[in-house]
């Protein structure tokens, strides 16, 4: 079936099979090997992407689910620069060792940060309870996510908006 | 592992679903939170999928004098953050904080895990605790079946192959009723060992009226105790009523056996579960406390 939707800011398109998940087709189709698969049945979070403003499981969606939709990756998450805040703070906290369930950690947390931006650390530990991480302990993930909220916070923007 | 091969079709209105069900193998896909890992197992093996997710229609969320309507393809999510739901119906509210993860509550909907009728699955326990109605459309036209006849094993419901669930009808919440949703998973999101969904009304003397007990998880499907109902009904709640209560909560559950937890275990999980829950009631008046 032919599919088209935006991905990282692109516009891309592919013939799939039905059975491809959205998942596969980012890594086998587009290349986009950041999402990692761990489990392929919906329970390591590994392969989470954020479509439509929500993260979802990569490997319990289909790509032809995904048609029309607007998909960021691990890849998307930084735009142009060199790493996004809540990257830095993984990075400046060892908020990863093997880096397996890095992508599908940073994709929840941007989507969770981005909608709510003053998660606190409860609500985080939730959240992270649909993600597998074997090496840190989560210990250091809580204090990166934390540490990062100020950047999703909109107090630039209203500075902004106050001054026009 | 990777999904078998499949046919896909994605419908632009219910009836054209309806249609395309018709085909022999043929299955429903909305949110594919529960199918997909089916398929993925090979414990499912539908040859067509007809993806319902985009039918707006089925979206809907509506309370009123009635009681609370939910549409097929609402999502945790969307319970979760809708204010006016908590208001209508703090159980459901209170049942689906403990639907999955995050990344699934925000794909899973309503249908999907009715139609699914996984025995450790919550809605499905909120819905026989609260006499609701499951509406269905089929061939030849709609239908509404109780959702105590609806449940009819592990997996297994009422459901025909060609009907798709077009809405959940849950009754008036009365404000002042009280009730504890509670489970025991090693994960939170992780499907339950064992859960309880209990609720009753108090009368002017402070003792219980039509007490309603369901057990989800320890057994084979989503069942009211009566036996706990009954020696519930009239009591007034104490920490000795309580204790019997859990007692016989284990006494009175067929429990099930998997290598995540023995019989036993099961058992005496539920009845502790029954008795925090009621100890819990006590005092945390028509809410919940965690």
């Amino acid at each position: 079936m032919f599919i088209e939707m935006m991905v990282n800011g692109r516009r891309v398109s592919g013939d799939v099979p039905p059975r491809t998940t959205l998942a596969d087709f980012l890594r086998g189709s587009l290349h986009l090997t950041g999402t990692h698969l761990g489990c392929e049945h919906g329970v390591c979070g590994a392969c989470t992407v954020i479509m439509d403003d929500v993260a979802v499981r990569g490997c319990l969606t289909l790509a032809v689910q995904a048609d029309g939709c607007d998909v960021t990756t691990v890849e998307g998450l930084a735009g142009d620069a060199d790493l996004s805040p809540l990257q830095a703070a993984f990075r400046k906290n060892h908020a990863l060792q093997c880096g397996f369930c890095t992508p599908g950690i940073l994709t929840t947390m941007h989507a969770l940060l981005s909608s709510e931006p003053d998660a606190d650390e409860a609500r985080i530990r939730e959240v992270l309870t649909g993600n597998i991480c074997r090496c840190t302990g989560y210990i250091p993930i809580i204090k990166a996510v934390l540490e990062a909220r100020d950047a999703y916070r909109p107090t630039q923007k209203v500075t902004v908006d106050a001054a026009e | 592992m990777k999904l078998p091969d499949i046919e896909y079709i994605r419908p632009s209105t219910l009836d054209e679903a309806v249609r395309l069900l018709a085909a022999p193998d043929a299955k429903v896909l909305a949110g594919g939170q529960s199918l997909l890992p089916l398929m993925a197992y090979r414990l499912a093996a539908p040859r067509i999928l007809v993806d319902i997710g985009r039918l707006s229609e089925l979206r809907g969320m509506r309370s009123d004098a009635h009681g609370l309507v939910l549409g097929a393809l609402v999502r945790w999510r969307d319970i979760e953050n809708d204010p006016c739901i908590a208001a209508a119906h703090p159980l459901l509210r209170e049942a689906v904080s403990h639907v999955a993860h995050y990344q699934i509550r925000n794909r899973g909907t309503v249908g999907g895990s009715l139609a699914h009728a996984d025995p450790a699955a919550e809605l499905p326990a909120v819905a026989l605790a609260c006499g609701a109605g499951i509406v269905a459309i089929g061939p030849t036209g709609r239908r509404m079946i109780e959702a105590a006849d609806f449940l009819e094993a592990p997996l297994t419901t009422a459901l025909k192959s060609d009907e798709i669930i077009v809405e959940l009808r849950l009754p008036p919440w009365p404000p002042t009723r009280r009730f504890v949703f509670e489970e025991f998973v090693r994960r939170r999101g992780d499907f339950a060992l064992a859960g309880v969904c209990l609720f009753y009304d108090l009368d002017g003397e402070g003792r219980m009226v039509s007490p309603c007990v369901v057990a989800f998880g320890a057994t084979e499907i989503q069942q009211r105790i009566s036996m706990l109902e009954e020696y519930l009904a009239g009591r007034r709640l104490d920490e000795v009523v309580c204790a019997e209560a859990g007692e016989m909560a284990s006494a009175a559950i067929d429990a099930v056996e998997d290598m995540h937890a023995p019989q036993d275990y099961r058992r005496a999980l539920f009845g502790t579960l029954v008795e925090r829950a009621l100890i819990r009631s006590m005092t945390s008046g028509g809410g919940h406390v965690h």
